[in-house]
């Protein structure tokens, strides 16, 4: 299932790559992630953004990584992501699946702002369900409070 | 002879019910001639010394537990001898749980048995108060009646008599009606026995964790995942007749709240919202949810009819709080919820139509996921301070708050339907960066905050929703 999801979505990133080649100098495909991917926005953009304990405020870091998101979603303009907000574990579960929310709705705005279509994302909440790390120390609960924006 | 409602679930709707006249007064005994009648006031004396009206309270009970004896009920061999074992364990069990009861050890009974009528001597000689007696007989096929007696040894007294009538298989309800007799008749008070917990069972690694809605007995018996764990499920709750679920589930990547009936196992979206809809609550009618919508950037409390209609909304999300977690005061006319429009997670109390708005939570700390006691006196809630969670209760004009638990983390508290036992989660925390040690477990306590126990799941637990008592 996942793997098959993976692949339609490497092929589009890959069709993508190829029609977009004559305007811009990209790198070869073979090397790295392809462009466009979920893999190109991991690792040449930034997947995710993080937040402070029990607040939905973009922070300057936030701001930066999500200002490249929309210049790559711009570029990448048949790309539609889904932004999931998501807490780490010091909160009760119904809040922490409405802040999340918040947190999603904080990322898509500003990518919005910048002029990403509000029409090519989608926003969920995981609450507290969907941990990155899966530690209980700080560390972890930093990397937990977050948005995670994934090509759909 | 009565009728007594089943459980969907069980499709068991026909136990019935008899009533036994007395078959020996005491010396002593105020009993008048009829089934079932009770002595005014005069139960089990806690002593000796006191006197004779001096009655059983639950509190009394708290400081020094009824000594009971449970003897096995008596069968004339095979299948009716080990039912008649079988639902003296379960009865035992209950009880002792309850921490209002201590089941004397069998080994100090003077006769494991007990006639039709009791030689109240050996009972009284090993420190006794109340016994329970009774047999199994088949009634050919499948079906068995269970005759049960509970006994007053001082005053020599029969203080119920019942038999029930029903398949095999209701043995262990059976056992649960009869454990809410013997609690109700010498303590005052109904019992929780015949009722069964919903809760998410939760298993996995924690980034992939599966979560499936699941339904047991109040003690941790039958068992049953009620979704293939495809969907993270989440916060289910009972239907006052106890045939039907609200929860939340991401079916669909969706996540909205969904009714599940448990008889037909049908699941069904509740009305079609554009935000995540989220913690609902049954109104006491049942006819209609109340839950929490997103949206912008908070979340407002609507009340939804159950069969279908239009949505109400009760508060506002323009101001971007977030509200979440109504429940309805038992008498309907009130609403207790969390919000953080004071700017963080505060518990308030409004009318049942949205007005007259106030704040009830005043202590340290922030205040979450409120529940209204069946009794209406008190409304449990979740209490976050520094690096704790905890449990407690209020009154619902938010005075009088105490805490029953606290630790790493708690949440979610769950009335039983005497309003006298709570429900919870608790979470330790993980040990290293793989999750080790981490664990959820539900967990149930006196409201007083004494008789702490961890239930037995197959797999980690969270979210108990208690049931009602059938109607």
């Amino acid at each position: 299932m996942n793997i098959k999801i993976l692949g339609t979505v490497a092929a589009v990133a890959l069709l993508a790559a190829c029609s977009n080649q004559a305007a811009t100098s990209t790198a070869p495909v073979s090397s790295g992630p392809v462009p466009g991917s979920q893999e190109d926005l991991v690792a040449n953009v930034g997947d995710r953004v993080f937040f402070d304990f029990n607040k939905n405020a973009l922070r300057s870091d936030a701001r930066i990584t999500l200002e490249r998101q929309a210049a790559w979603l711009q570029r990448w303009s048949q790309n539609n992501v889904q932004i999931a907000g998501n807490c780490d574990e010091r909160g009760t579960q119904a809040y922490n699946i409405a802040l999340g929310q918040r947190r999603a709705n904080a990322a898509r705005d500003f990518l919005v702002a910048k002029g990403v279509a509000a029409s090519r994302i989608t926003t969920i909440s995981f609450g507290k369900d969907r941990p990155t790390a899966l530690g209980s120390n700080e560390q972890a609960w930093a990397q937990n409070r977050n948005a995670i924006t994934s090509v759909r | 002879m009565n009728s007594i409602p089943g459980q969907a679930a069980h499709g068991d709707a026909a136990i019935t019910r008899t009533d036994l006249p007395p078959r020996y007064f005491g010396r002593r005994s105020l009993v008048a001639a009829g089934a079932g009648l009770l002595a005014g006031g005069g139960l089990i004396l806690p002593g000796r010394a006191l006197a004779q009206s001096a009655e059983i309270t639950v509190d009394r009970a708290r400081a020094e537990p009824i000594p009971i004896a449970i003897p096995n009920l008596v069968g004339a061999g095979g299948e009716t001898a080990q039912l008649g074992r079988d639902i003296a364990g379960v009865i035992t069990n209950n009880l002792a749980r309850s921490g209002l009861f201590r089941a004397i050890d069998r080994a100090a009974f003077v006769s494991q048995g007990a006639g039709d009528v009791p030689n109240f001597a050996n009972w009284k000689v090993i420190g006794a108060q109340a016994l329970v007696t009774g047999k199994v007989d088949s009634q050919g096929g499948d079906r068995v009646r269970v005759e049960f007696r509970l006994w007053d040894i001082l005053p020599q007294t029969q203080i119920q008599g019942t038999a029930y009538t029903a398949t095999t298989s209701n043995w262990r309800r059976i056992a649960h009606i009869i454990s809410d007799v013997i609690y109700e008749r010498l303590l005052g008070e109904k019992g929780y026995f015949d009722t069964r917990v919903v809760y998410i069972a939760g298993s996995g690694p924690r980034d992939r964790r599966v979560k499936r809605l699941a339904i047991m007995d109040q003690d941790g018996e039958n068992n049953r995942f009620l979704t293939d764990g495809s969907a993270l499920a989440l916060s289910p709750r009972f239907h006052p007749t106890r045939d039907q679920i609200a929860y939340m589930s991401y079916v669909n990547n969706r996540p909205r709240v969904y009714t599940f009936d448990l008889g037909s196992g049908r699941q069904q979206m509740l009305g079609n919202f554009e935000g995540i809809t989220l913690s609902p609550r049954y109104s006491p009618d049942g006819n209609s949810i109340i839950m929490a919508q997103t949206r912008g950037a908070g979340s407002e409390i609507v009340q939804i009819p159950v069969a279908g209609g239009a949505p109400r909304r009760l508060t506002d999300a323009g101001g971007g709080a977030i509200d979440v977690s109504p429940c309805f005061s038992p008498d309907g006319q009130q609403i207790v919820f969390e919000s953080d429009r004071g700017g963080e997670q505060q518990l308030y109390v409004m009318s049942a139509s949205g007005g007259g708005v106030k704040r009830i939570s005043f202590g340290q700390g922030r205040y979450a996921t409120p529940v209204w006691s069946p009794r209406g006196d008190l409304i449990a809630f979740t209490r976050m301070t520094g690096g704790s969670f905890a449990i407690g209760v209020m009154r619902p004009d938010g005075s009088g708050e105490r805490i029953l638990s606290e630790s790493f983390y708690v949440e979610g508290p769950t009335f039983a339907p005497n309003g006298r036992v709570i429900m919870f989660w608790r979470e330790t925390p993980a040990r290293d960066a793989r999750g080790s040690g981490f664990s959820s477990r539900l967990v149930s306590i006196d409201i007083t905050g004494f008789n702490e126990r961890q239930m037995t799941t197959p797999t980690d637990a969270s979210d108990p929703a208690w049931s009602p008592l059938p109607a």
